[in-house]
């Protein structure tokens, strides 16, 4: 597959043939030219980041300066990924990136990957030791007895409605999304979509342009009905259940880790929207689609947390 | 050497009601259990000379006799597993020992049973709060109050004050930043229960003369206990940052005898007997009240905006 | 691929970008983003060391002297995040970026755009979290840990959040890459276990920042939720609890204290065999060493909490767990001392700065151990004894390292010598200067002298005037570094040889000095006995 003569004037080296590898491909070292987009992506993040602050610190009457600041940021940001993708892709179908790229592209994603995993891990701990100790303790169990008897007496602890927002009830009475609604069909959503991300992948390294585009799309279209039922099951329980943010530690861990679930799903049906695009364009082939391959994984991954999530927030 | 000094200073303590000038190591307290950590400490120290003494020697051994400028030939060797295993397990050995003793001295720290009086302690930002709940066995009502940094140190304390702190002194002994309006007041020889909470930011009760400190937590209760063996006057301060004025919220226990402690006692619920046909002053009546604070508590923080 | 077509367009392949801008903005050079590292992390230490100069001054003698309480509390927590993010950890990062692709083989990182973007987030996160300074509110006070509820008390929370985001996407992009680098870019021949131990060393941290700083993220990101959004993680009438942000915070903050010494540990390895002309005894040990206090990092965090009211059975776990630490650190101390018996020892200043580093780091750690036993923490914690302890591990441990490695590597850096002269008037000045300055701090800290307080009893007098005595000349004997690497880029004379030391041995020492703009562009033939760790299974 050919890209039109696109190169930002990176660095090949060949090497030497040796006789000996260590297992490792040394076929040529690359080494990118340089480029403004890593500086441009630290302005913009700084950008984005100064505007919330200003705005979440801001005093009722005056948000404005900081809103903008961020509106602009985040623009930037968007323009950046844009801009800097574009650049690799290129690189990428110039044919400059070789094996050993390919092995570090992986590496990079694979421990991104990891670190996400120990970003939900905080709110999956959070939400651990909650149920397991801040809870109990309150309403006097194991070690809280004194805390109990002293400071909330009164309080019976429990999950879910009947305690879950705390000795002062915070936010009020609610009611919890029943698991097996909205959130079991939402699982079935993302175990199947996982299983269409699948099939497209063999798809294409079997080189059947037109079934991946059909998986593909499947996916990305299974990934949009999860965000449209997650809005819809976020609406209910403003309006319905009185399940707010603001429902005590309930409300707190539900929303964060459902909420940042989102946002990472989001994210994946975006990216895995560009994809598609890129087969469209004919980007991938048989060998060469480690693109693909990085979505899919990060898929996987936001797949999997689902499941931790439907089990502990939802079922247990 | 400076170390050598340091162990030397372990030696000569005696209990001490509050710090004293080039005053080097730990004190020994003044409860049943404050020789606790002390000897801890000695010990712990003592061990950690002996290694480093043994361990630095052995360098400056070695810094001497194999010089380049003495025309020492660097030798070829790069392993010995014989003295990697012994210089594995004898560390081992030695923390197994330190871990039996800490581990000795910590339940019974852990252990507040059987305690014959409890005090409520409460912390705010920047003063404490004392509740008498029971002693004896007999539940006491109403008596509390507020116990904050004495005027003196107060003005002192100051920036640009002009005043100088060396002259903030109660009889002989200095007390700026130490002394408070009204101590804490507990019997001498009777195990007494500390139930702690804090009602706004974490803070911590710490008079070393009990051997340990505890956080205050706001709408946690944590709880320790102390047998003062000795009456007199013993000093702490908050130890854990709370604010602006974290450095100025010190804590002073007076130890009585339990004959004058039991006549202070009646004193002080006389007194709030006769205004308390009044409705009760603001913060001041959470005595023996515990559900009152929990309306306090935990609120501060998140009443921000947003 | 039309790769040749284009040939035009690139770098000299042995020469520099010549305009500023593309020059530093746009690098994706190993050595140029090495080098801004290194510069960051210098200005850094010199702000955080103002703002403990500032620290010392205050607490000269008692009584209030030059500000409110409020703004000293901004010092403390300023200096600690300035000193932690800003100096230490770009310092090693920057250290990484110089030596690992050398060290191993590599033309450069394995991801060079990326490490670009690690390095430039920084400068604007800390522009962030400095200017909290001039902000109506003033910056944080609650001290770097950032407590609730007390930091959910202050206005530039938000702020903080940020830029702490900010620093653990730089860290995080920064560690990928290094792991990276290590695993996929090594020339043929470099074994895993021919690798420098600083090479190993940073491959377990980098590891260990990987798992961590999300977790610092998750931390703050609740904090900032609780403050703005209404949640209730830290407030116990919503069910949550404070303590809950303490294990959070230090299931980050201990490894983190680890991220800060295990390189450090690598340069030492580095520097000792080096002047005593001997390889490093028991290299095996050394590796497993570090990746034990690794993985033990991750089960102790709670010994920072053992005030808070744990129940007994996990006041005891963290004890043992905190206490077991001692071993494999111990090993790595003998090892070295091992590594100078039979030597043929020279004392260079890096060699010095490694030596003092062997023993104050253990006073350190001695301080430490005493730390894990629970009933003494009791009195302990939250006292100048801890001040004193983790100064002693991160002064005279990771800023000494760091130093020494300067020192080791100036010469290959720039191609110039650096004053042995003035360089050993550093090292004397530093080494005794900071002793007064941190020792004393022991003594506060037993008789009873919390941290954190801007003002203390006149019985804290004595001790407090020597230990700012000692700050300020430690301070003013950091200007003599500043001279000492001047005159060494800029103006030294005395040309340094390819090999630098005597005994050096490893790859970086075959490449010319300075090293130029790209080395290894054609793999190394690795001959076991130019390594430092060619023959381990000897
Ligand atoms: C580089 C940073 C670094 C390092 C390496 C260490 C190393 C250690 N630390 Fe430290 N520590 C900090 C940085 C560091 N620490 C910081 C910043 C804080 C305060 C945070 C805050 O509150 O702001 C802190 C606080 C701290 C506490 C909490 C104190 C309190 O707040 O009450 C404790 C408690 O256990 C502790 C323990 C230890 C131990 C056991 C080690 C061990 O790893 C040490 C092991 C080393 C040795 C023991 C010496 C060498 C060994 C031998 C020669 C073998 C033989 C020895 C024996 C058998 C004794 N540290
Ligand atoms: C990596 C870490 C690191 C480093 C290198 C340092 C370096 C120093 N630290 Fe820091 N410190 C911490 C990490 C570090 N610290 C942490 C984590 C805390 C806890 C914070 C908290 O409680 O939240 C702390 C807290 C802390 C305190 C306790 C504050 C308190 O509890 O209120 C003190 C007090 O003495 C102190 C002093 C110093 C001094 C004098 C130095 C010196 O080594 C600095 C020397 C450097 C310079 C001085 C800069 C260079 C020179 C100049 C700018 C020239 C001009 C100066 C003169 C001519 C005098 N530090
Ligand atoms: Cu209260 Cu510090
Ligand atoms: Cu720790």
């Amino acid at each position: 597959m050919q890209f039109p003569g696109q190169h930002d004037g990176a660095k090949v080296i060949k090497r030497n043939p040796r006789g000996y590898t260590m297992g490792q491909q040394h076929d040529a070292y690359f080494v990118p030219a340089k480029s403004y987009w890593p500086f441009v992506a630290a302005v913009v993040m700084f950008t984005t980041v100064f505007g919330a602050a200003h705005w979440l610190n801001a005093e009722p009457g005056e948000s404005g300066f900081g809103k903008t600041v961020l509106t602009v940021g985040v623009i930037g940001v968007l323009a950046m990924f844009f801009g800097w993708f574009r650049s690799v892709i290129h690189e990428s179908m110039g044919g400059n990136y070789n094996h050993q790229v390919d092995t570090s592209f992986r590496m990079g994603m694979m421990w991104f990957i990891f670190s996400e995993v120990m970003f939900f891990g905080a709110f999956f701990g959070a939400l651990f030791y909650i149920r397991m100790f801040s809870v109990p303790w309150l309403g006097g169990h194991g070690h809280g007895t004194l805390t109990h008897q002293f400071l909330w007496s009164d309080y019976a602890a429990s999950w879910g409605a009947s305690a879950g927002n705390g000795p002062e009830h915070i936010g009020g009475a609610f009611s919890t999304v029943p698991a097996w609604g909205l959130p079991l069909l939402n699982t079935l959503i993302l175990l199947t979509s996982s299983v269409t991300v699948t099939i497209a992948h063999h798809a294409l390294r079997a080189g059947h342009r037109g079934k991946i585009l059909l998986f593909l799309g499947l996916t990305v279209l299974l990934g949009a009905t999860f965000l449209y039922f997650q809005a819809h099951e976020y609406m209910e329980a403003y309006k319905e259940l009185n399940l707010t943010l603001h429902s005590g530690v309930y409300g707190s861990t539900f929303f964060l880790l459902t909420g940042f679930h989102g946002l990472h799903v989001t994210l994946g049906t975006i990216m895995l929207a560009v994809i598609w695009l890129r087969v469209l364009k004919g980007h991938f082939n048989k060998e060469h689609h480690f693109g693909f391959e990085a979505v899919a994984w990060y898929w996987h991954f936001v797949d999997v947390v689902w499941l931790g999530l439907f089990m502990f927030v939802y079922i247990l | 050497m400076a170390a050598a000094a340091f162990a030397l200073a372990s030696f000569g303590s005696v209990a001490l009601a509050a710090p004293g000038p080039w005053q080097l190591n730990m004190e020994r307290g003044a409860s049943t259990w404050s020789p606790v950590p002390y000897h801890l400490n000695n010990i712990s120290l003592a061990v950690c000379t002996v290694i480093g003494v043994l361990v630095f020697g052995a360098m400056f051994i070695a810094m001497f006799r194999f010089r380049k400028s003495r025309g020492a030939v660097a030798e070829k060797w790069s392993h010995n597993t014989m003295v990697e295993v012994v210089w594995t397990t004898i560390p081992v050995l030695i923390l197994i020992t330190l871990a039996y003793l800490a581990t000795g001295g910590l339940t019974t720290w852990a252990d507040t049973t059987g305690s014959q009086m409890t005090v409520k302690v409460t912390g705010y930002q920047w003063k404490w709060r004392y509740d008498y709940v029971d002693y004896m066995g007999k539940s006491i009502d109403k008596v509390g109050f507020m116990s904050k940094l004495d005027s003196q140190s107060n003005q002192t304390r100051q920036l640009g004050s002009g005043m100088d702190p060396f002259a903030v002194k109660v009889g002989d002994e200095n007390t700026y930043l130490l002394n408070v309006d009204k101590p804490l007041v507990v019997p001498v020889d009777t195990k007494i229960r500390f139930v702690i909470t804090s009602g706004d930011v974490i803070h911590s009760w710490w008079v070393p003369a009990t051997g340990w400190k505890i956080d205050a937590i706001p709408g946690i209760i944590n709880a320790a206990w102390a047998n003062f063996t000795t009456p007199g006057t013993y000093r702490g301060q908050c130890a854990e940052l709370c604010g602006q004025d974290h450095g100025f919220m010190p804590i002073v226990v007076v130890v009585k005898s339990k004959a004058d402690f039991a006549a202070w006692l009646a004193g002080q619920e006389a007194k709030s007997a006769a205004p308390a046909a009044a409705p009760a002053p603001a913060a001041a009546s959470t005595a023996a009240a515990p559900q009152a604070t929990a309306q306090v508590v935990a609120v501060p923080a998140h009443g921000s905006k947003g | 691929m039309s790769y040749a077509a284009t040939h035009d367009q690139h770098d000299d392949h042995h020469g520099a970008p010549k305009g500023f801008f593309q020059r530093w903005c746009m690098s994706t050079n190993h050595k140029d983003i090495g080098t801004l590292y290194l510069v960051f992390a210098l200005t850094m230490f010199f702000i955080g060391g103002s703002f403990a100069m500032l620290i010392r001054a205050e607490l000269f003698k008692p009584g209030l002297q030059l500000m409110e309480p409020y703004f000293f509390n901004q010092l403390t927590t300023m200096h600690a995040l300035v000193m932690i993010f800003g100096a230490i950890m770009p310092a090693f990062v920057g250290l990484g970026n110089w030596m690992i692709p050398l060290m191993v083989g590599a033309p450069d990182m394995a991801l060079p755009r990326m490490n670009n973007l690690s390095f430039w987030i920084l400068p604007f996160a800390f522009i962030l979290l400095l200017s909290t300074l001039f902000l109506p509110g003033g910056g944080p006070s609650g001290g770097w840990t950032m407590y609730p509820p007390l930091s959910l008390q202050s206005d530039s929370l938000a702020y903080v959040v940020f830029a702490i985001h900010l620093m653990g996407i730089s860290s995080i992009m920064g560690a990928i890459n290094i792991i990276a680098t290590i695993l996929n870019m090594r020339a043929p021949g470099m074994d895993l276990l021919k690798m420098p131990v600083f090479v190993w060393s940073w491959l377990i941290t980098a590891f260990l920042l990987i798992a961590v700083m999300p977790v610092l993220a998750g931390a703050v990101t609740m904090l900032l939720t609780d403050k703005y959004f209404g949640t209730n993680f830290f407030n116990p009438g919503g069910g949550g609890d404070p303590v809950l942000y303490q294990h959070i915070f230090w299931f980050f903050g201990h490894p983190e204290v680890y991220i800060m010494i295990l390189p450090a540990f690598g340069i030492i390895s580095e520097i000792v065999p080096t002047f005593a002309r001997k390889p490093i005894f028991g290299y095996k040990a050394m590796v497993f060493a570090i990746a034990c206090i690794a993985f033990l990092s991750f089960i102790v965090w709670a010994h920072h909490m053992f005030a808070v009211g744990l129940p007994l059975g996990a006041e005891i776990f963290f004890m043992y767990a905190t206490m077991l630490i001692s071993v494999p650190t111990g090993v790595k101390v003998f090892n070295w001392v091992a590594t100078m018996w039979g030597g043929s020892m020279t004392f260079e200043t890096p060699m010095l700065f490694a030596i003092a580093f062997i023993i104050l780091f253990t006073i350190g750690g001695f301080s430490g151990l005493m730390l894990a036993l629970v009933p003494a923490d009791f009195q302990y914690h939250d006292t100048y004894f801890v001040v004193a302890h983790f100064h002693y591990v991160l002064v005279t441990g990771a800023l000494f390292a760091i130093i020494g490695a300067a020192y080791y590597w100036l010469p290959k850096w720039t191609g110039n010598m650096y004053s042995e002269f003035w360089g050993k008037v550093h090292f004397w000045n530093s080494v005794i200067w900071v002793n007064v300055l941190f020792f004393p701090q022991h003594f506060l800290g037993l008789a009873g002298m919390p941290r954190r307080i801007p003002d203390y009893n006149v019985a804290f007098a004595n001790f407090n005037m020597i230990s700012s005595i000692g700050g300020f000349l430690f301070g003013a004997t950091q200007l003599i570094f500043i001279g000492v690497l001047i005159h060494c880029v800029f103006f030294s004379k005395k040309k340094a040889t390819d090999r630098v030391w005597e005994g050096a041995k490893g790859l970086e020492w075959t490449v010319p000095s300075p090293a130029p703009h790209h080395t290894f562009e054609v793999p190394p033939v690795i001959h076991d006995d130019e390594l430092a760790h060619g023959h381990v299974n000897d």
